[in-house]
């Protein structure tokens, strides 16, 4: 046991935890059974403080390994501690390629499940817990198998559940069949938010990875200028050298934190003004490996520490498509507040799971990140929390750090369930973490 | 739980009913405090700052009754207010404090006395507590009314500005040692606020509201600043007062 000061991706809250690493499933049920406020951690991707509990005791995930073998439909046991780049390592060699993958290859299995991460095609193919078969769950009442038809009230509180419901030890998951590891991309430059949009709506249902790029810094009538990318696996016909090589661990990394600051409008403008124009106007079937197309910045390690000393906040909210025009209050809110950011990401969301705290619901998804350091900046989040709100939508739990419980109660109508569920497997209440206590979903 | 943007949800206010306590505390629950413990010596001064905490977004608040004059009645009274947080604190503000009458209290040795224990030695008794407590939680902040007045003791106030030069450079030494515990603590150190504590007095120039006390405050917070001075330009003004010729400083503070 050693006792280390943690923080989330966004480097803002650190607390002070005692941290366990079990290696089996007995190890993780014997420490749950003797802590009071405990909290699975992986690889510390999530950018508040889901992940850690400041006083507690963090059960690392990372010794729960091991990655069986793929049956011919694509099923597959994998322990919780497992990353995706290190499943992936295994499965893309052997031609599959995981449901479901976030920005990064950087995250455990279980703290996907945790959070039922969404990638670029959620809008075709869901988020990830809609690709988990079972799962094996460690709760203070004992362990479980959990599926959607063994406990599956329980099943569908851990997707999306945030680790408060219990330890993940292993999980089934259904892969992806691929017959090459590239993809076949388009990408396209637009002028204007209505724009990009309306094209997303007439046409992502033709691909199954679609998102996004939204430059907030821009005003008037270049407002939300963006890069749209559409993907699709390459086959074998598609290539003239088909391979199946895994992308690669990352060779740079950033080696200290920059100066706060250094992040500020002024540069953040300019790289915004880079980066749209290096993109072509419009180019279409380019050859990308799975790497860059779906976790550009894994190459960089530590990128995080370029916000500098006191870190930085991610926004992410989804509305339905009814609420298109929130993406454009939200977007413009910003640009007109002089609040830096640096380029959303704009998706389309199909429809939600049965997750209790899932965040995905069908319509739109726009993820910020904000430098801390604006006095405005926590205001300005606040009016986009009463934005959201209004319409419906909600705020994702695995990206915050300063949500009130009261929206929270607002925006995850299903919360009420979900805590009689948690105080049925966590009656003492021993499951929690600095986000649960912050938000009020410890269960007292 | 505290925020991203330094914004705390559970705070202990040692010393609430305080103007500059109160100026704090409802900038905080405008915020995102929650639960406002408030401790203070008069039941009636700290029910009103509860009532105001409540109107300004509290949801839960609570008060606790002690005399600073009491060192024995620190331990208890920290004890008694994180009980009544019930979570975890997030922010204690220790502002207890007594101007007093310096001319009456330096030829009386209980008044001077009296000084002494109102503004350091219950004072660094809570914190022991409060630093013993937030170190077993593993996250949390102390913020600690200071005085310009501690940076260099003027001879007209030299009971009250000499018990918080106490208090200041012990405190430097414990956010020190705090280092490395998830837990941190910050020195306010204001100028002249007109106050009920200050009613009457000539005002001096950088006097200011507490209002814009608490403004500078809840920034300095969020930064994460060692030392607030209030208004900031006092940070400039005392790097050159504190360096002045003795008969040159007598001649300028103690007109």
């Amino acid at each position: 046991m050693s006792r280390e000061r943690l923080y989330g991706w966004g480097r803002t809250t650190p607390a002070m935890s005692e941290v366990l690493t079990p290696t089996s499933e007995d190890e993780v049920a014997q420490e749950l059974s003797l802590s009071q406020g405990a909290i699975a951690r992986g690889l510390g991707r999530s950018y508040g403080d889901a992940a850690q509990v400041s006083g507690g005791v963090v059960l690392n995930n990372r010794s729960l390994g091991g990655i069986g073998a793929i049956a011919a439909d694509g099923v597959v046991h994998v322990g919780a501690g497992v990353s995706i780049e290190e499943l992936l390592s295994v499965t893309i060699p052997l031609g599959w390629f995981i449901a479901v993958t976030p920005g990064t290859r950087q995250v455990t299995i279980g703290g996907a499940v945790a959070a039922d991460v969404h990638g670029k095609n959620h809008h075709r193919d869901g988020s990830l817990g809609d690709h988990v078969l079972e799962m094996r769950l460690v709760t203070p009442r004992g362990t479980f198998t959990i599926s959607p038809t063994l406990e599956p009230e329980l099943f569908w509180a851990t997707i999306g559940g945030m680790g408060l419901t219990g330890i993940v030890t292993t999980v089934t998951l259904r892969l992806h069949k691929i017959e090459t590891d590239k993809v076949i991309v388009d990408t396209t430059r637009f002028a204007n938010l209505d724009d990009v949009m309306a094209a997303m709506v007439a046409r992502d249902d033709d691909y199954r990875y679609s998102v996004a790029w939204v430059d907030c810094m821009t005003k008037g009538a270049s407002m939300g200028r963006a890069i749209l990318t559409r993907g699709e696996h390459a086959t074998r016909r598609d290539l003239e050298h088909a391979s199946l090589v895994a992308p690669a661990p990352p060779r740079l990394r950033v080696p200290l934190d920059a100066p706060s600051g250094l992040l500020n409008p002024l540069s953040i403008r300019a790289f915004n003004e880079l980066w749209f124009r290096s993109a072509p106007q419009r180019r279409e079937g380019e050859e990308q490996s799975l790497g860059t197309f779906f976790h550009p910045l894994d190459g960089v390690s530590d990128w995080n520490r370029l916000y500098g000393r006191r870190g930085f906040v991610q926004y992410q909210f989804a509305v339905a498509d009814s609420e298109s025009d929130v993406v454009v209050r939200a977007i413009e809110r910003l640009s007109s507040s002089g609040v830096p950011s640096f380029l959303a990401v704009l998706k389309r969301f199909g429809p939600a799971n049965h997750g209790l705290l899932s965040f995905p619901i069908s319509g739109w998804t726009l993820a910020l990140d904000l430098p801390v350091g604006p006095g405005a900046l926590p205001g300005v989040l606040d009016d986009l929390d009463e934005l959201v709100i209004e319409a419906g939508g909600r705020v994702y739990l695995a990206k915050d750090s300063r949500l009130s419980p009261e929206a929270v109660r607002v925006m995850y109508p299903r919360l009420p369930e979900f805590l009689e569920i948690k105080n049925r497997v966590d009656p003492r209440h021993q499951l929690a973490s600095d986000l649960a206590r912050r938000l009020h979903l410890v269960g007292k | 739980m505290e925020n991203a943007f330094g914004q705390p949800q559970n705070v202990v206010v040692l010393g609430g009913s305080s103007d500059i306590a109160r100026a704090i505390t409802k900038k905080l629950c405008a915020a995102r405090a929650h639960t406002v413990i408030l401790a203070g010596r008069n039941q009636t001064l700290l029910d009103e700052a509860a009532r105001e905490a409540l109107d300004y977004g509290a949801s839960k608040t609570d008060t606790v009754l002690f005399d600073a004059e009491d060192v024995a009645s620190a331990r208890d009274a920290v004890a008694s207010a994180f009980a009544k947080a019930g979570d975890q604190v997030d922010l204690v503000v220790m502002a207890v404090g007594l101007l007093g009458d310096q001319v009456r209290d330096q030829s009386d040795v209980a008044a001077a006395t009296r000084m002494m224990s109102v503004n350091l030695t219950w004072p660094v008794a809570a914190l022991t507590e409060v630093r013993n407590r937030l170190v077993a939680q593993g996250s949390g902040r102390i913020l600690v009314m200071s005085s310009v007045g501690a940076v260099r003791v003027r001879s007209s106030a030299y009971l009250y500005g000499g018990a918080k030069a106490g208090l200041d450079r012990l405190c430097q030494g414990l956010a020190d040692s705090l280092e490395g515990t998830g837990v941190t603590l910050q020195l306010v150190r204001p100028g002249a606020v007109r106050t009920r504590m200050t009613e009457g007095l000539r005002e001096v120039p950088f006097t200011t509201g507490v209002n814009q006390v608490a403004d500078t405050v809840i920034k300095g917070l969020s930064k994460g600043e060692a030392v607030i001075w209030s208004p900031p330009i006092l940070k400039y003004v005392y790097a050159v007062l504190r360096h002045l010729p003795r008969p040159v400083w007598r001649k300028v503070m103690d007109r």
